[in-house]
């Protein structure tokens, strides 16, 4: 079969709408033959039927923003671009509730539930992001702290299997335990379960008043320890975030959100047990961003909550030793991020990574590389040791047993 | 190996107290919370270690005999019934919290411990588990697990999926799988989100870390008596509407009122068309302000009365009534179904009206008790099994009443769990592309079918080729228990 052919019949499904790939669709390097631009679930399940028919391997991208996350595809055949599939489909704002397609930007799903007072709870650090390419990354942010994150937020799920069956899982009602919960596999996924094109969202109301209780401190011990006490408070904080620089202070921020009344008294307290530097003010810039940019090594470090300090400490201590800046931010729930420059030598990033999957290890954590420059992505074990992965290798073998969705990307090769 | 060979080992294996085959003493075991469906394994396991359990799978693996587990046993959709052919595996001797760690808020505990008891052990360092069935007092977590049981106070805080940040499980091919742990976001496949809930089915967790909650600073509780059930759904929606979450909405029609009352004096106001209990928690501050905010809205939804908890006693006292409204209704019944279906909230006020249309078109009284924050209606199908037809008729409305969620866009459980006695149910709900897939997940995790076969699925799916397995046709294809699709 030429590849003449493949385009006519991924053009039977789609018209105009699939063309030769160019550079720019290039995975980290790995350069599709074909990118596909479905406007619907069916579509969708009709182009993967016609990729199964032809053996292509197949990643699903929505804006792009996080392509560079996990690691390059084996091999990409066809890419579908999943904007087409876009549209918020239903908020019902009395059930607190929304149905949005995959495509859709998370700015305009928020726009449109803003326009009832109501918001999906979840931190959105890439501007352009859509909401499958969210759910497929599992990104969350400093909220987590009284939100969760999309397996909290996730009541309902459709995606296109391999072999292009539409398969629904949960429903539009938050409360729902019929059937297996597939809505919390495909999050996080990588791609390589499904092709995610439409999802149910619990909403939460936007709050009335926001206010920030903040303070810098000497290190990031000091800044854990002053975190701790207000999560162990009982004053229910939406969020408590840690920040240390690669060099200087650190520092503590306090997110509190409600009606005017009680928003004020909390404040007052969070500043109580911040200390008497502490201030009120606005957002800093650690809650919508990562401590790393485009090109540099970006980390994600999970611990439990005692394990904060000693990661922060020993962040500081390993990029100081080693000669590289390491600047780290996160929740003081236990999920942290770092970051290096782009020009950090492979072999010290391999050091460093070494260093805090140790140290979050003794607090039973893990450090995941999310994206890293292509020479420093050879040298690491991306991923780490991995819980319960034969099962997942089972799982993934049942779903996808011919390995033609984003192969290679995700944890222990799948 | 016939099944009293396949009992002496076991006995070998775990010790001999902890084997059963007497069938009176089997009998204890025969239904979970749902009566209405017995059946008699033909063993019985206590298992009093994490390796008794692998031994006692591993031995039902290596003979292809089914099992199943089981906790406290008040499951009510059947999720426990056991296999005739097959071994039941009771957790009842698991019953240690092995670690309460209030630093990292997490509690690491054997499958039968019980609920209420996680909250005990967490109260004096001023934090509670927050998932509360009703059987609290007696279900256990591994069966929470299992079932992704729920509770009044879900509205708020969700789930027991998202209270489990981890379990230890041994899976139906006998390994011993950690999932999760103390630390959030493990990497991977969430394997650990789709074994909450899985009824059963895709192994035996042996531990479970959860999530612990800092107490609230302040509780406040009111219940509103009101003329009609649309009145006080009335209420919740401008509740919600207005962005407060209260920990608790539930709802209580006349007839569940009256047999509340019946039942445990809970000294609701008199002739109420229905009640709300409404609870609000956490800073001081915030609930205060939001309190008043509730109360106004009930008045204006015509509350004609609204009481106000003054202390702990009073707030059990309103509870009390709720959480004794299944068992009450045998005051006023003696048989009834408990149902449990899902609806959007906004749907309620239709829902409500046709639901008591097709009890009046059946000749059956219906109850109604329900999360009316969430949607989820525990309808009470009141009916007398020695009146000839009745039992049937109640079946055939509980059935109907099921159709009615489905068509709002609901679902057949919200935290009963789908069991044996729901399976035939899930065809209406999800297509068969839908329950094919969900089977694949249950391939990957129990190709041969012995973990807690004939649940959740109404027709098993056949795994596939795997090198080295099944010689010949499928066990369940020779049965004909199962199709090959």
């Amino acid at each position: 079969m030429t590849g003449a052919a493949v385009l006519d019949d991924l053009g039977k499904v789609v018209d105009d709408r699939v063309r030769p790939a160019g550079d720019e669709d290039a995975i980290e390097g790995v350069r599709p033959s074909y990118c596909a631009t479905p406007s619907s679930t069916e579509e969708t399940a009709e182009l993967l039927r016609v990729a199964a028919q032809h053996s292509l391997h197949v990643v699903a991208r929505g804006a792009g923003t996080k392509q560079h996350w996990g690691k390059p595809p084996l091999r990409v055949d066809l890419v579908v671009d999943l904007t087409g599939v876009a549209g918020v489909v239903e908020h019902a704002a009395g059930d607190l509730i929304t149905i949005v397609r995959a495509g859709t930007a998370v700015t305009d799903l928020q726009a449109t539930l803003a326009e009832n007072d109501q918001q999906l709870a979840l931190d959105a650090r890439f501007a352009a992001a859509t909401v499958g390419g969210t759910v497929a990354t599992n990104t969350s942010g400093p909220r987590r702290v009284l939100y969760g994150t999309l397996r909290d937020l996730l009541i309902g799920i459709t995606f296109v299997r391999a072999d292009g069956v539409v398969a629904k899982a949960g429903g539009r009602v938050v409360k729902n335990v019929a059937g297996y919960d597939f809505a919390k596999l495909l999050t996080g996924s990588y791609g390589t379960l499904g092709v995610i094109t439409e999802v149910a969202l619990r909403c939460h109301p936007l709050p009335r008043t926001r206010r920030v209780a903040s303070i810098e401190v000497p290190d990031g011990e000091v800044a854990a320890d002053l975190a701790r006490r207000v999560l162990c408070s009982q004053i229910v904080p939406s969020a408590v975030e840690v920040t240390q620089p690669a060099t200087g202070p650190a520092s503590v921020g306090v997110l509190l959100e409600g009606v005017e009344a009680g928003v004020g008294a909390r404040a007052e307290v969070a500043r109580e047990l911040l200390g008497v530097t502490s201030q009120i003010g606005d957002l800093p810039g650690s809650f919508d961003s990562y401590p790393f940019g485009p090109g540099d090594v970006g980390l994600k470090i999970s611990t439990t909550l005692s394990g904060v300090g000693p990661v922060l400490k020993s962040a500081r201590g390993v990029g100081d030793r080693h000669g590289v800046p390491v600047s780290v931010g996160g929740s003081a729930a236990g999920v942290l991020y770092a970051g290096m420059p782009a020009d950090s030598d492979p072999a010290v990033v391999e050091r460093v990574l070494a260093e805090l999957r140790a140290i979050a290890g003794a607090y039973d954590g893990t450090v995941v590389v999310l994206t890293a420059p292509a020479a420093t992505r050879r040298a690491l074990d991306m991923w780490g040791p991995i819980r319960g992965l034969d099962l997942m290798r089972r799982l993934k073998d049942q779903l996808d047993p011919e390995h033609r969705l984003s192969p290679g990307r995700f944890v222990g090769g799948i | 190996m016939d099944i009293q060979q396949l009992a002496a080992r076991l006995r070998s294996e775990i010790g001999e107290a902890n084997v059963l085959t007497d069938r009176a003493q089997l009998r204890t075991y025969e239904c979970d919370g749902l009566a209405v469906h017995k059946v008699m394994p033909a063993i019985v396991t206590l298992p009093a270690t994490t390796e008794h359990v692998q031994a006692v799978v591993r031995a039902c693996v290596e003979t292809n005999v089914p099992y199943v587990a089981r906790g406290s046993g008040t499951g009510l959709s059947g999720g426990a019934l056991p296999h005739a052919d097959g071994v039941l595996i009771v957790t009842s001797k698991l019953r240690s919290i092995l670690e309460l760690d209030a630093d990292n808020e997490r509690a690491v505990l054997q499958p039968g411990v019980v609920n209420l008891d996680i909250t005990r052990a967490a109260a004096p360092y001023g934090y509670y588990f927050a998932p509360d069935p009703s059987s609290q007092q007696i279900c256990s977590i591994g069966g929470n697990v299992a079932e992704n049981s729920g509770g009044a106070h879900c509205l708020k805080y969700g789930f027991t999926t998202n209270h489990v940040t981890g379990v230890q499980l041994v899976s139906p091919t006998g390994e011993l799988v950690p999932l999760g742990g103390k630390a959030p976001d493990p990497p991977g496949y969430d394997l650990l989100g789709a074994f909450v809930g899985s009824e059963g089915t895709l192994g035996i967790a042996t531990e479970v870390t959860v999530r612990l909650m800092r107490a609230p600073e302040s509780v406040r509780t009111l219940l509103a008596a009101f003329a009609s059930t649309d009145d006080a759904g009335a209420a919740v929606s401008s509740i919600i509407g207005a962005g407060v979450i209260p920990a608790a909405i539930e709802m209580m029609d006349a007839l569940a009122i009256e047999a509340a009352e019946a039942a445990v004096q809970c000294n609701y106001p008199q002739g109420a068309g229905a009640v709300l209990i409404v609870e609000l928690d956490g800073p001081a501050s915030e609930v205060e302000a939001q309190f008043e905010q509730v109360e106004q809205h009930c008045a204006a939804a015509r509350a004609a009365e609204i009481r106000i908890a003054a202390d702990d006693a009073e707030r059990a006292l309103f509870w009390k009534g709720r959480k004794s409204a299944f068992a009450a209704v045998g005051r006023i019944s003696p048989d009834y179904i408990v149902q449990d279906g899902v609806i959007p909230r906004t749907a309620l006020p239709q829902v409500l009206r046709r639901m008591g249309e097709l009890a009046a078109k059946h000749g059956i009284r219906v109850a109604n008790v329900f999360h009316a924050g969430d949607g989820n209606l525990h309808p009470l199908v009141l009916f007398d099994d020695a009146v000839t037809g009745e039992a049937e008729r109640a079946e055939e409305l509980s059935g109907a009443i099921l159709d009615l969620c489905i068509e709002y866009g609901g679902s057949i459980t919200g935290e009963h769990g789908v069991g044996m006695d729901k399976a035939k149910h899930m065809p209406r709900m999800y297509t068969d592309d839908d329950l094919d897939t969900m089977q694949l997940l249950r391939c990957a995790f129990d190709p041969d079918h012995l973990s807690n076969p004939g649940k959740i699925f109404p027709t098993p799916r056949l795994c596939g080729e795997v090198p080295g397995r099944h010689k010949g046709a499928h066990p369940l294809q020779e049965q004909g228990l199962a199709e090959v699709f």
